[in-house]
């Protein structure tokens, strides 16, 4: 599970969507993966605005990774006057796409509901009590 | 100068529909100068201030519904027609195609030529004095000549003459065929189907595509084939997974697009797990019809299931590392509604959400009738009122696959900008859903939630 997919789960309970402590989610005993996979750059551009940087900040940090800026890089940290991906998209690159949790799991800060990653794919199917 | 595709003459309601959500995917429109279900050629025009033949190659080089365009250089009932209209719009350009090496093809359209009657209908073009040499494989200019049989017709009653200009995308179809993909289940789309499903959701590079009923994820392959980064879920877990050495990442790695797959989890689209914020460009799915076995979403109809459920040691039986959570049966328009309703939360401005429909075979026909005694209906009023519909979404196109006793309709959705959308409309909406949500149905069986269901199962019980 990409970090740049942690960026867009939240905890499945319905209740939990409007508490702003559900998001994002918490890992636990997570043991991470990194796969190396070809760089798209329009897509990270196109992306990062509709992230959500302060969770991705936070997540990361909880991982013990390399601490992120301050700010969302802008157009021109991502890409240098000669069209070049900066250092900046490189790393970006490699965090969202390229680090991933292999398995652990996944905690509500609302609720504390967890959800169990298995080889990289996560169980949001929740009992029938929390539906 | 205007243009002519080459459609193929099948899923006909697909074919115009896909070109214009390229067209639209490309930032132009495209004029239709003719066009009939009938025929498999068109003619179009594209606006003066783009240039025609690269605007033409953008447009059909990823088509699926197409085999080329052509720069048309002529039409007419008949030859002598012809060759007057081609004297007309081309006289002129001639001189230009004197030396390179060119091609003729003849395209008999429910008709046939002998080889004969061929070498004299490509001699008869020979006032056009083309001197370079005559190459089959790949020369510089291809020109085809078209002729329009109707069935069982002696001679042609439409003829086009045209150079090639670019050809279509359909290669993708024999490579992603289900016969040769490694993880497919019973229910997966077919290849074309799905290439088309990939460009009406106008799946491009540097976007986001989402499918919440992957399965052995035959859409979000066919959009990350158009450069679309994509990711799904399904609600049975097992599908994402997979077998030893089978699932939708080996898919993925099978056509070269590993890049583009971001993740699969199990989720169920009634409680999602995605976070509510609209950065999705485009939703694409098929969702479960119910017939083989019921719809079903999370939860359950048992009181003593609706409490959390201790095992004999104490401990919560969802803990457990084996558990399924039970399901519910659900209605299926009220599936089809949830689906509209999470894409106009999660997509943004202009994003498309592209969602097949099943309609059993026999509504048609029912509502015809239904529409004589009721006079002051419009069929196409009725018709209308079928396709689930969404204040925030504009319906762009609906397609229909025929089937022997029922069809399936691929409906496509534009989410409008928030300045677009009837601020009353919108709010009468919600409080239509709060209603069904609060009160529900008492409906409780698979056939009672399901009409398509219900009426798929008459129809074979009527045939027996």
């Amino acid at each position: 599970m990409k970090l740049l997919t942690l960026n867009f789960l939240t905890c499945a309970i319905k209740t939990c969507k409007s508490n702003p402590a559900s998001f994002p989610l918490h890992p636990k005993d997570a043991e991470l993966e990194q796969i190396e996979i070809d760089m798209n750059p329009i897509f990270i551009r196109n992306i990062l605005p509709r992230l959500d940087w302060v969770a991705l900040k936070t997540l990361s940090s909880e991982l013990g990774l390399a601490s992120l800026p301050e700010d969302v890089p802008t157009e021109e940290e991502l890409m240098g006057e000669d069209g070049e991906a900066t250092q900046t998209l490189k790393d970006l690159h490699v965090l969202l796409m390229e680090t991933g949790i292999a398995s652990g799991r996944l905690c509500c800060g609302a609720c504390g509901h967890e959800y169990a990653v298995k080889e990289g794919i996560a169980n949001f199917l929740l009992p029938s009590h929390l539906v | 100068m205007d243009y002519l595709i080459r459609f193929i003459q099948m899923h006909e309601t697909f074919r115009r529909p896909e070109t214009d959500a390229l067209a639209d995917l490309n930032g132009f429109k495209v004029e239709w100068l003719s066009y009939s279900d009938d025929s498999p050629f068109a003619i179009i025009r594209f606006p003066d201030d783009i240039d025609h033949d690269t605007a033409a190659k953008a447009l059909i080089s990823r088509s699926i519904m197409t085999y080329a365009i052509y720069e048309l250089w002529g039409t007419g009932s008949d030859y002598e027609a012809l060759h007057k209209d081609i004297r007309k719009r081309t006289e002129h350009l001639w001189e230009q195609y004197r030396r390179p090496s060119f091609r003729f093809e003849i395209d008999s359209f429910h008709g046939s030529r002998s080889h004969g009657e061929r070498r004299d209908i490509m001699e008869s073009l020979g006032y056009m004095e083309f001197q370079g040499p005559i190459v089959m494989r790949n020369p510089d200019h291809h020109f085809a000549i078209f002729e329009d049989f109707k069935l069982d017709a002696k001679s042609p009653h439409q003829l086009h003459f045209g150079r090639r200009i670019a050809e279509s995308g359909r290669g993708a179809i024999t490579k992603y065929n289900l016969k040769k993909r490694k993880y497919i289940a019973t229910t997966s789309m077919d290849a074309e189907l799905s290439l088309v499903t990939a460009n009406m959701a106008q799946a491009a590079p540097g976007r986001l595509a989402y499918d919440p009923f992957m399965g052995t994820g035959s859409f979000p392959l066919a959009c990350a084939h158009f450069g679309s980064t994509v990711f799904g879920s399904d609600m049975d877990g097992r599908s994402v997974r997979g077998k030893k050495g089978r699932n939708v990442k080996t898919n993925f790695e099978q056509y070269g697009t590993s890049s583009l797959y971001l993740d699969g989890f199990a989720a169920d689209l009634t409680n999602t797990p995605l976070r509510t914020s609209r950065y999705l460009d485009s939703i694409v799915c098929d969702p479960p019809y119910g017939v083989r076995e019921g719809l079903k979403v999370l939860g359950s109809l048992k009181p003593a299931l609706q409490q959390e459920v201790l095992l004999w040691n104490g401990q919560p039986a969802h803990l457990q590392s084996d558990y399924i959570p039970p399901k519910r049966p659900y209605s299926f328009l009220r599936m089809l509604d949830d689906i509209l309703d999470f894409s106009t939360t999660m997509l943004v401005d202009n994003g498309r959400l592209c969602m097949w429909m099943p309609v059993a075979g026999d509504v048609d026909e029912d509502e015809a009738e239904e529409s004589e005694t009721v006079p002051e209906k419009a069929p196409e009023e009725q018709e209308e009122y079928d396709i689930p519909q969404h204040p925030a979404l504009e319906l762009v196109s609906c397609c229909t696959q025929e089937f022997n006793k029922w069809s399936r309709q691929l409906l496509t959705y534009r989410r409008r900008r928030d300045s677009e959308v009837d601020v009353d409309a919108l709010a009468a909406y919600r409080m239509q859903r709060l209603d069904l949500q609060v009160n529900g149905s008492k409906k409780s069986t698979a056939d009672e939630l399901n009409d398509f269901r219900r009426k798929y199962f008459q129809g074979f019980k009527e045939r027996t």
